[in-house]
């Protein structure tokens, strides 16, 4: 590229870059400092990761999350992919409002989503715990993963379908042989997704949790709420390090897709 | 292969429209009966007369909406406005910039992305909390003012609409970035070596082409900025005194502790009904700007 940028411009860039990242890097440092109520350093420990693994409500609702985020993630990444498929390759009457539909949940505020879901849970006495809490979070995964799908179909040949229909294989067969393959890097970024906002959210689950079931979000807002010790710390830190490591193996495995296909 | 398989095969071949519906059927069926439907019954209840203990009563009555439309409330429907508007503002101001040097930063292009984009993929409540560690009075910020002798007593930061304001810029600002740069990077370069030849100056150069042409990334960025804020809980929750409520906060009082399900209903619908609203504005410029364009 031709011309130079100006000195104040790359300062400001990485000002606003730092101001991003820097609240999160001082929260992990202080995970490690021994003072319970001040923000001077005193020593290093590790006393409040010692903490968290004695608590049995943060056990508890680390399973709650994972029951969650993984049978919500097959499931909205079922539905969706079908839905894509659908959208890509299919001439249907009604697909504009179709696709209104599909974005409408992207749009609409997650308090909306979630106190909706309470009057309908309400409404016909389903009994509240991680099946509801797994059904809402479905709903609200569902158009996401149908729209980074999309993204890939887009841009795929259709006609390696025919060559292999062509060759032999019905429809079923080219669809798991041909299809899928060729798709995977498709489903799994909408399988990263629809795993993080599961496992991140807070607002529609508080309405569908009822008080028996709990998922991470929901004890770490009670901690942040109480403003207790620095195991919120410790907890933020663990979690930080958990999306990152998700996101770099699922930029490997998508790299590998992506060269399996070349 | 079975023949029963075959013969669903054959007439999916000879029904295509079928075949649409039968991919699309499970998923529909889940968005109409969970998101669609609970929609509706929430529009009802805000139209119903309120229960004693929760839950509505069966009637017709308007009284939610006309309790929400009078001054107390309206004053939250207008902060929230003030709000999401100043938030886009600010996201425009810090996020242009930047998404202009990632444009046009070469073989750095992806580093600095993938910076924009990691907050993103972070724990919403985590950042939250994180702004709160940093400006809460016994917090960093202020225990280092103190202690270079800059204030003498801790500035109050948190729980007010400074923080909110902070709240929301921090959350949303990625969403600014992303389109920004998409268009920017659509851009010719060889469109401002022509108007350099031709005598114009750096800030006219700005103005007339770099501008212009990133509108559809600005105005699609402002959208994806203004909505999440306007419909925000967990932010004024958490960084927000009793005063700097927003409608989202709101809402889920009715549904908590007020007990008040029609009122919340209402708020709720008028929330819903002001985020579709910015997305026809958005679909109109957008398609405005397109025929333009060609």
């Amino acid at each position: 590229m031709g011309a130079r940028l100006p000195r104040w411009l790359l300062a400001f860039t990485a000002a606003v870059l730092a101001l991003l990242h820097l609240p999160l890097v001082v929260l992990v440092a202080f995970s490690f400092n021994a003072s319970k109520f001040s923000v001077e350093w005193t020593a290093f420990t590790l006393n409040w990761y010692r903490r968290l693994a004695e608590r049995r409500d943060i056990l508890r609702a680390l399973r709650g999350s994972l029951i969650v985020g993984g049978s919500a993630t097959l499931l909205s990444v079922a539905l969706g992919t079908l839905i894509a498929l659908a959208l890509a390759r299919h001439r249907f009457r009604g697909r504009t409002i179709y696709e209104a539909m599909l974005y409408a949940p992207i749009v609409t505020p997650e308090i909306v989503v979630g106190i909706s879901m309470l009057i309908l849970l309400v409404l016909v006495h389903v009994p509240l715990g991680l099946a509801t809490i797994t059904i809402a979070h479905v709903a609200f995964s569902v158009p996401f993963v149908a729209v980074v799908v999309l993204a890939r179909l887009s841009g795929m040949d259709e006609h390696l379908e025919e060559a292999a229909m062509t060759l032999g294989a019905d429809e079923i067969a080219a669809f798991w042989k041909i299809t899928v393959p060729l798709l995977w890097p498709g489903i799994l970024a909408g399988a990263l997704l629809a795993f993080i906002m599961s496992f991140d959210d807070y607002v529609i689950t508080s309405f569908v949790a009822g008080s028996g079931s709990s998922t991470l979000p929901l004890v770490i807002y009670g901690m942040v709420r109480r403003n207790i010790e620095p195991s919120i710390n410790a907890i933020s830190t663990l979690i930080l390090v958990a999306t990152v490591v998700l996101l770099y193996l699922s930029d490997r495995m998508s790299r590998r897709a992506a060269t399996v296909d070349e | 292969m079975s023949t029963r398989r075959r013969r669903l095969l054959g007439w999916l071949e000879r029904h295509p429209e079928a075949q649409a519906w039968a991919l699309l059927g499970p998923g529909t069926i889940w968005m109409v009966v969970f998101f669609v439907i609970p929609v509706l019954i929430m529009c009802a209840y805000s139209l119903m007369p309120r229960g004693t203990y929760g839950g509505v009563e069966v009637g017709f009555t308007l009284e939610a909406y006309q309790r929400f439309f009078n001054p107390v409330y309206l004053i939250i429907l207008e902060r929230t406005f003030v709000a999401a508007l100043l938030c886009t503002a600010l996201c425009v101001l810090l996020g242009y910039p930047v998404a202009y040097v990632i444009a046009r930063s070469g073989r750095w292009k992806n580093v600095l992305l993938f910076l924009v984009v990691l907050p993103f993929w972070t724990s919403f409540l985590v950042r939250t909390f994180a702004l709160i560690f940093l400006m809460r009075d016994t917090g960093l910020i202020n225990s280092w003012l103190l202690k270079l002798g800059l204030v003498r007593e801790p500035i109050t930061m948190l729980y007010t609409s400074f923080a909110v304001l902070t709240g929301l810029v921090y959350g949303f600002l990625p969403f600014m970035i992303l389109p920004i740069y998409a268009s920017l990077e659509k851009l010719d370069p060889a469109l401002l070596e022509a108007a350099e030849i031709l005598g114009a100056k750096p800030a006219a150069r700005f103005r007339r082409i770099t501008l212009p042409l990133s509108r559809p990334g600005l105005v699609a960025g402002c959208l994806l900025v203004f909505i999440p804020a306007l419909g925000s809980f967990l932010t004024s929750d958490l960084l927000g005194g009793a005063k700097e409520l927003l409608i989202g906060n709101l809402v889920q009082n009715q549904f908590t502790t007020a007990r008040n399900w029609p009122f919340g209903s209402a708020a709720s619908t008028v929330v819903m009904v002001l985020v579709l609203g910015a997305v026809l504005i958005y679909l109109r410029v957008r398609d405005r700007e397109t025929v333009g364009v060609i």
